[in-house]
């Protein structure tokens, strides 16, 4: 039994139910051009870890460091690539273009600690950059350190197991 | 090594297609998206099914995020191993300590250096 | 004194009488296909400021200042400003207004805020409380998206649905008397939620409210689409003007080609990179203050209903699992 006032908004315009009109906008709504996003991903995403992995060949041959020591100066220089092109102003548009290619390669974890150290600046040191710098990288840290001491204990209780 | 340039090019393309994917055909929102994949790989990491892609790839199976979830799980066991239950609760954030640590340094410089433009 | 004519519409005694307006717009905004119209296009987005912030604020108080140039009217004659923006706690309008020694109300009705103000200034003025008031409105793409979506340097894809915030402000200056083109009546808008949930289609969000207000303007006041010069939508954009036709259609009212969009006559959807349009309070307040108001000088235009249209969403209501609620209030703009 609808009331006066839902009577009236009945009547006017709500000739769609919300499931209805939600439906209409999702059967109408532009979609994203998925070939070639899809393309521009891969394009991106590749071209970012060939420079990962001449990066490891210069560590590991030209500076002959031992594959532990390569490995993690390989993701400091990645890092360091993604702060730098957010730096100057570039990295968003890698990411326009290039979608995933340019968010799931280390360089676009970097990118989302850069982006919003540099943003909030303006808030100062302390509550701007210090309490924002993890905005949108913090869920990336506490899943996978929290994923990370699941996976330990569950390695923990195999081993005690066998 | 030209082909161990091309292998990472291939590999790590493949797994952004993953991501674009998710992107493209679900609502989930690109903070999501990041978490699954360090996530996936961490459970890859702990199964050892992660280590024959960054066996063939290289740096097309380490660059991706869930080469960072790889590398967490990695830590875990090694330390493990030497340290016993301790190392459930050191040696996730030890493996991580380089990227971490550079991703706080090179950031807080960042943002003194440079000014946040709209885009062109 | 007023009438209440049907359910919702006010149909004023004392006709508003706008004397003046002012746009002020950012470099993209300048780029665009109403450039010569605007007053100023600011040199970057700092318009000489150290934050976003305060740069809404600049462009919000110099269109007040030009508008009240071009009316001939001095800071004060003016009784009351109407004014509003998107940010938390309307920072950029309060701070806009902090040292002109003029009694001031702030406003929230997200993009609809133009509307909103004018509608409420015209009542006013027809109840003889105020004689000369000043509406406006502003809003900026950076300070809007640090607050509602990204930090500016962060890598994300936009979607083709989404809309580009307007960097802009416009106020119009209301009178008693004078010369201009006059608020005859005012329909305020209902809140409407028609579960969309997708902060990058603000357009779907808000067509159910402009569909809404709009046709109970008509109903009120008996009149067919084709006695209106033209039906000024603020920022549905492209989808949310698809979205607005098909739904008056189910409501028995073809729009034909009356309808025009802030949104999508601010930017060339073309060549512009916008996706589906301009959207922002300053949107509707530039477009307004300066084109339109330039079309009932030239005699192009003589009943225009201007609707401005808001989707009040918020961030943290949306992590919460909320829809987004839209809004649309309007006025009816006569020669």
């Amino acid at each position: 039994m609808l009331s006066n006032t839902e009577g009236r908004c009945r009547a006017i315009s709500n000739k769609l139910s919300k499931h209805e009109y939600q439906k209409m906008v999702e059967q109408k709504a532009p979609g994203s051009q998925i070939i070639r996003n899809l393309l521009a991903a891969f394009i991106t995403g590749g071209a970012i870890c060939a420079v990962g992995q001449i990066v490891l060949i210069i560590f590991e041959q030209v500076l002959k460091a031992d594959k532990e020591t390569a490995a993690a100066s390989t993701s400091i220089v990645m890092i360091f690539l993604g702060a730098f092109l957010t730096g100057i102003n570039i990295y968003d548009n890698i990411a326009s273009f290039g979608g995933a290619g340019a968010s799931v390669p280390i360089t676009g974890f970097s990118n989302s600690i850069v982006s919003p150290a540099m943003e909030f600046k303006k808030e100062g040191y302390v509550m701007g950059v210090g309490a924002k710098m993890f905005l949108i990288a913090g869920p990336v840290l506490v899943y996978g350190i929290f994923a990370s001491v699941v996976a330990g204990l569950v390695y923990f209780i195999w081993k005690q197991v066998m | 090594m030209v082909v161990d340039v091309m292998k990472a090019f291939l590999l790590g393309g493949c797994i952004c297609i993953i991501g674009q994917l998710l992107v493209d055909l679900t609502k989930l929102t690109p903070a999501r998206i990041m978490v699954i994949f360090v996530v996936t790989g961490v459970v890859l990491g702990l199964f050892g099914l992660y280590q024959p892609l960054v066996e063939w790839g290289g740096a097309g199976a380490t660059v991706p995020l869930t080469g960072f979830g790889n590398l967490l799980a990695k830590g875990v066991i090694k330390e493990i191993e030497e340290q016993g239950f301790l190392g459930v609760f050191t040696g996730g954030v030890k493996s991580a300590a380089a990227g971490i640590t550079a991703a706080v340094t090179f950031g807080y410089i960042m943002a003194i250096i440079s000014k946040p433009r709209i885009k062109s | 004194m007023a009438n209440r004519l049907g359910q919702q519409t006010v149909v004023l005694d004392k006709p508003a009488i706008i004397l003046g307006g002012a746009g002020i717009v950012g470099k993209k905004e300048g780029d665009g296909p109403l450039a010569r119209y605007f007053d100023n296009v600011i040199d970057d987005e700092y318009a000489g400021e150290k934050t976003f912030e305060a740069a809404e604020s600049r462009i919000l108080m110099d269109a007040y200042v030009k508008a009240l140039e071009k009316s001939g009217k001095s800071p004060t004659d003016i009784n009351l400003i109407l004014s509003g923006d998107l940010l938390n706690q309307c920072t950029a309008a309060s701070y806009a207004f902090r040292d002109v020694n003029t009694p001031y109300m702030g406003l929230f009705g997200a993009c609809s805020t133009m509307t909103e103000s004018m509608a409420l200034a015209a009542m006013l003025i027809d109840g003889g409380s105020v004689d000369y008031a000043v509406c406006a409105a502003s809003s900026h793409f950076c300070s809007a998206e640090r607050q509602f979506r990204f930090p500016l340097e962060y890598g994300n894809q936009r979607t083709p649905t989404s809309q580009w915030t307007v960097t802009g402000a416009g106020a119009v200056i209301l009178g008693k008397d004078g010369q201009g083109p006059k608020i005859t009546a005012i329909t305020p808008g209902k809140i409407l939620d028609q579960g969309i949930k997708d902060s990058n289609n603000m357009g779907a969000a808000m067509a159910p409210a402009a569909c809404d207000t709009i046709t109970r303007h008509l109903m009120d006041t008996g009149r067919s689409v084709d006695e209106f010069d033209m039906i000024l939508t603020g920022d549905l954009g492209k989808f949310g003007s698809e979205m607005l036709r098909d739904l008056m259609r189910r409501n028995n009212f073809d729009l034909k080609n009356k309808h025009k969009d802030c949104g999508m006559l601010i930017f060339d959807l073309e060549t512009q990179d916008v996706d589906c349009g301009g959207s922002g309070c300053g949107c509707s307040a530039a477009v307004f203050s300066t084109y339109i108001l330039d079309m009932f000088r030239q005699g192009i235009v003589k009943r225009i209903l201007f609707i401005a249209t808001g989707a009040l969403l918020s961030p943290t209501r949306m992590q919460q699992g909320e829809t987004i609620p839209g809004i649309a209030h309007a006025v009816l703009v006569e020669a």
